[in-house]
């Protein structure tokens, strides 16, 4: 009996949530340099595509509005550095813990569930991802790049954003099995990133079909929400974002807790 | 390889510097042996490089070029000569890509022969010298870059951005020259480099500013007095001005020579410090 007494409560979800936070925190530490750069991505890409191109382009319209380039790009940039950080954090991160360090196996032989660790290494994907992007937010406020008070909700939707992709994408590499596979991450990626209405508006794509498939995808979702936050053209679409966005979240924590489930468990 | 047995048992232990076998064979057998090696390489993992070499660079030109550049004014005073905004970013593209390939190929494999697979130890165990080892390395990323290069160059050709038959051909050697700079000074780099921590700054502070500020997407002359001097300062800067001078023939003959002694010093030195770096570090 002494020794049962000795065995501790299984913790509840936030408190597991906060020792996987704490152990991703303690490993960080000690590559603080990386994560002090991984802002500056976004910002080196507003001043070249946002400044300097954009002294080649006059206005864009977007919701009827006409405005600059640089306004038209940031929010873009806010949204997808969002999206790139929870892609690059929830597959080859989670892949490399998975396949080589085995490290989910050690913490399963711990008081900590599979759900448990779907739901720490997310958050912790999260509020890494949310200090970049107040950073991001600050700087384009200096700037004079945002134009009312919803900007401020552009902070929270840029963590949707993460949130939505993070779940997602570590779903996907629970399928995976070699460096291989990651070819194919990139080939949704870098088409996301780039045709995603980020550097230039959606009507470039014409009235047909293409157009509306770009916008369902995701990531235009996310960058159209931030825009219309940033420049404060509010509409029923930014509704729409938020819900898709939630949804795609939620689905992707389901099956990531069950995919994990059958691959730790068994 | 037998015949050099002899040269191969030098022993090793004694602690005066030319202890290794170095110079044993000719810099060109030296290179000529380790061909099959770098060939079963290159088929082993060709595959995982498609995506990286080829459709990313096309993805851009489309996004960037195509459809971007349809909200740009083509005016050819204000884009360095190019008539329209996709005759312009294509050459500057081709060239940062040539630097992205080669500072890739020359970092975490690099790396990964001296600290994780060991290989350069193993073939430093054979009469092959640490000189051999950095030309034929080198070799191998520069024919990664100069093939992705090509296709590219290829596959754009179609779309009428080039200027004349000839410029084309003299642009990809340009990538080719920032290929080689890039590739020997980045071996070098990644020789001395002790944990790979360094790669994400390499990549974080210089290659993605370097693609975004040297004049690939926009003229740096948009950049204002201080920074367009900075940019200019930048080798790939040398590789961009010297590609698009070429693909849209609008060459200035003295500026062309300044590019390619700065590109080719750049190599020359690189490739003495990547032997130097690398003959330290394999030290046992």
């Amino acid at each position: 009996m002494a020794l049962l007494e000795g065995i501790p409560a299984p913790l509840t979800p936030a408190a597991a949530t906060r020792v996987l936070v704490l152990r991703n925190y303690v490993v960080y530490k000690g590559a603080w340099k990386l994560f002090i750069t991984g802002f500056l991505e976004p910002v080196f890409y507003l001043f070249s595509i946002g400044i300097g191109v954009g002294q080649l382009i006059d206005t864009f319209e977007f919701h009827g509005e006409a405005i600059p380039y640089a306004e038209f790009v940031a929010p873009a940039m806010l949204a997808t550095s969002a999206f790139n950080g929870a892609l690059l954090d929830s597959t080859y991160n989670v892949f490399f813990k998975m396949k080589y360090e085995k490290l989910y196996d050690q913490m399963l032989a711990t008081p900590l569930s599979t759900g448990d660790i779907a739901r720490g290494e997310i958050t912790w994907g999260l509020m890494r991802g949310s200090v970049y992007s107040a950073a991001f937010l600050v700087v384009m406020a200096l700037m004079g790049l945002t134009q009312s008070w919803w900007a401020v909700l552009a902070l929270p939707a840029a963590i949707l954003i993460a949130f939505a992709f993070s779940a997602v994408c570590m779903a996907v590499t629970t399928w995976m099995t070699s460096w291989q596979d990651f070819d194919k991450i990139t080939l949704a990626q870098m088409p996301l990133f780039l045709f995603s209405a980020t550097f230039f508006p959606v009507e470039a794509f014409g009235d047909g079909v293409l157009r509306w498939v770009v916008e369902a995808t995701p990531l235009y979702r996310g960058v159209v929400l931030c825009r219309e936050l940033t420049t404060g053209v509010i509409t029923w679409e930014s509704a729409v974002s938020v819900v898709y966005l939630v949804v795609m979240g939620v689905v992707g924590l389901l099956v990531v807790r069950r995919r994990l489930d059958k691959l730790l468990l068994t | 390889m037998g015949s050099d047995v002899a040269s191969d048992t030098t022993p090793a232990t004694t602690t005066s510097r030319p202890a290794r076998p170095t110079g044993s064979l000719s810099a060109w057998e030296g290179m000529a042996r380790q061909y099959d090696y770098w060939l079963t390489v290159l088929k082993r993992t060709w595959r995982g490089g498609v995506v990286s070499s080829f459709l990313t660079p096309l993805l851009y030109v489309v996004a960037m070029g195509v459809l971007l550049g349809g909200f740009i004014e083509a005016d050819p005073d204000k884009l360095e000569g190019a008539t329209s905004y996709l005759a312009f970013v294509v050459p500057g593209l081709v060239a940062s890509h040539a630097m992205t390939l080669a500072v890739s190929e020359s970092t975490y494999p690099v790396m990964g022969s001296i600290k994780w697979h060991k290989t350069f130890f193993a073939q430093l165990a054979t009469p092959l010298a640490v000189r051999d080892l950095v030309n034929a390395y080198v070799a191998f990323v520069m024919f990664r870059v100069a093939s992705a290069c090509a296709v590219f160059m290829l596959v754009i050709a179609p779309f009428g951005v080039f200027a004349t038959w000839w410029g084309p051909i003299l642009a990809w050697l340009s990538q080719v020259l920032v290929g080689f700079a890039f590739t020997t000074l980045v071996f070098a780099y990644s020789a001395w480099l002790k944990s790979e921590e360094g790669f994400g700054l390499l990549f974080r502070l210089v290659v993605i500013p370097l693609t975004l500020f040297s004049g690939a997407f926009f003229p740096i002359s948009n950049l204002g007095p201080v920074l367009e001097w900075i940019a200019r300062l930048t080798p790939l800067w040398h590789g961009v001005s010297l590609s698009r001078m070429f693909c849209v023939d609008h060459i200035d003959w003295a500026l062309v020579v300044v590019h390619v002694v700065v590109l080719v010093t750049l190599t020359v030195v690189g490739w003495f410090l990547a032997v130097r770096n690398l003959d330290r570090r394999l030290e046992v």
